[in-house]
């Protein structure tokens, strides 16, 4: 009891809430990295899963892919962009930081879109090609809005991975939610290290929530009663079926 | 952080730390098989649990969903007032990890295998026990072995992270030797070889996978 209210005061003290070093200049940095990451993974990725999706050319791709994106540790993916990047005169903090992120969201979104694509009941596209829809209205009018669950789930294990990995910004001085485990350590200082923790968590949880309701939505009310996405994808992981 | 003189990467640093570096490869395989070793024990007794009583699974596979949702940082951080900054607080997180992968590849391995496999073998004498050893398990194997191979690569990669709470391996090669002190050098053998240690682990499963069942390969061929 003693220690939850040394947490307590930890977050009530005034200098947690203005300067340099607060929770809103962390808080927006760890949400600016993460945003920012996920939409640049999403413009990469799902061009590329769309692509191979539809054609399925390339699959051999997807699956190295999701091999590779599951074996590089993120710590490693940070700790090499870190010196190209002070190399390139892009700085430390937050560029790197965005690229290895950027990095780790793209294999779960093009796994997910292409396996998305492919599960998509061929007689359904035949009979699409069969009334003379082109390639693209083939795209937008059947294989996405019929493959959209899955292809949200994808995005979903982009951001949750995300918003997760961001933390470990710290580790290379960018704002983020990570700053105040790795001070506490430091200093050690413990109601600052559970504090920290508490908000990471928090913040992981809320977007694991946000994303299985945005997830949801993006189901087509044609599709609700179908066999809906699995509550949990691993990163980076095809569902067996889809692998060819 | 690097002046212009400093070559990028230092070879005759690698050359002369060769000692080090395998020091902290082998911690870094150590942290994970004893991780996965744990899990897996702790994983199988639970699938056992949920075999037996359905009822069960809701609970575990919750609560050790909501274990794997927390960032890695955060659970470290989360258990360090109980723990501290130790090896323990490391392994308990990095178990607690394994345990939604493992448990729901086992039990689905089990709901796998066919249930007239399971009444002919109940039909020829075999009891409880002996239709689980003796005939689920081996056809649960490749589904479990999966299990095994996600589980021990995404620990690969969480050992790294285990450098920010004072654990020696690789990722401390990164962290404390490469990042802190500024050498670009240790930087990238920390990551590399992580890297490498988790593709080595991923191609062993592999292997492992195909000689614990040779039936598989022969017919999907």
């Amino acid at each position: 009891m003693d220690f939850l209210a040394q947490v307590l005061a930890w977050f009530t003290a005034p200098e947690q809430w203005t300067g340099r070093d607060s929770i809103p200049v962390h808080l927006v940095g760890h949400l600016a990295l993460s945003g920012w990451a996920l939409l640049g993974g999403v413009v990469i990725a799902l061009p590329i899963g769309i692509a191979i999706g539809h054609t399925g050319r390339g699959a051999f791709m997807v699956i190295a892919l999701a091999n590779v994106g599951r074996a590089v540790p993120s710590l490693a993916i940070l700790g090499i962009v870190f010196p190209i990047s002070l190399r390139l005169h892009l700085g430390f903090g937050f560029v790197p930081t965005l690229i290895a992120l950027i990095a780790l969201a793209i294999p779960p979104i093009v796994t997910n879109t292409y396996a998305a694509l492919r599960e998509v009941d061929r007689d359904l596209v035949e009979a699409g090609r069969g009334m003379g829809m082109g390639e693209l209205q083939l795209l937008a009018r059947v294989e996405l809005p019929v493959g959209a669950g899955l292809l949200m789930a994808g995005i979903r294990t982009a951001a949750v991975q995300v918003v997760a990995t961001a933390s470990l910004g710290a580790v290379i001085s960018a704002d983020c939610l990570g700053f105040f485990v790795l001070k506490g350590i430091a200093i050690q200082d413990r109601p600052q290290i559970f504090a920290g923790a508490l908000m990471i968590a928090g913040l992981s949880l809320l977007t694991e929530l946000l994303f299985g309701r945005l997830q949801r939505l993006f189901v087509s009310p044609g599709m609700r009663g179908a066999r809906g996405p699995t509550a949990f994808t691993e990163a980076g992981q095809v569902p067996r079926e889809a692998l060819p | 952080m690097t002046p212009p003189t400093e070559p990028f990467i230092r070879w005759d640093w690698i050359v002369a730390n060769l000692d080090d570096i395998g020091q902290r490869t082998w911690e870094h395989v150590l942290m994970t098989a004893i991780a996965v070793g744990v899990g897996f024990v702790i994983s199988f007794g639970l699938s056992l649990l949920i075999i037996r009583w359905r009822r069960l699974a809701a609970p575990i596979i919750g609560v050790s969903g909501v274990l794997y949702a927390i960032p890695s940082l955060g659970l470290f951080a989360l258990l360090i007032p109980l723990t501290g900054v130790s090896l323990l607080t490391a392994e308990i997180a990095l178990v607690s990890y394994t345990l939604l992968i493992l448990v729901r590849n086992i039990v689905a391995g089990f709901d796998g295998v066919p249930a007239e496999v399971v009444e002919a073998a109940s039909g020829m004498g075999y009891g409880a026990w002996q239709v689980l050893w003796r005939v689920q398990l081996p056809l649960a194997l490749p589904t479990i072995v999966a299990g095994l191979r996600i589980a021990t690569v995404t620990t690969v990669g969480l050992v790294a992270v285990t450098a920010l709470i004072g654990q020696s391996n690789l990722g401390s090669l990164i962290v404390q030797r490469g990042i802190r002190a500024s050498f670009p050098t240790a930087i990238l053998v920390g990551a590399l070889g992580s890297v490498l240690l988790g593709l080595v682990a991923d191609l062993g499963f592999v292997v492992l996978q195909r000689r614990l069942t040779p039936w598989a390969r022969a017919r999907s061929r």
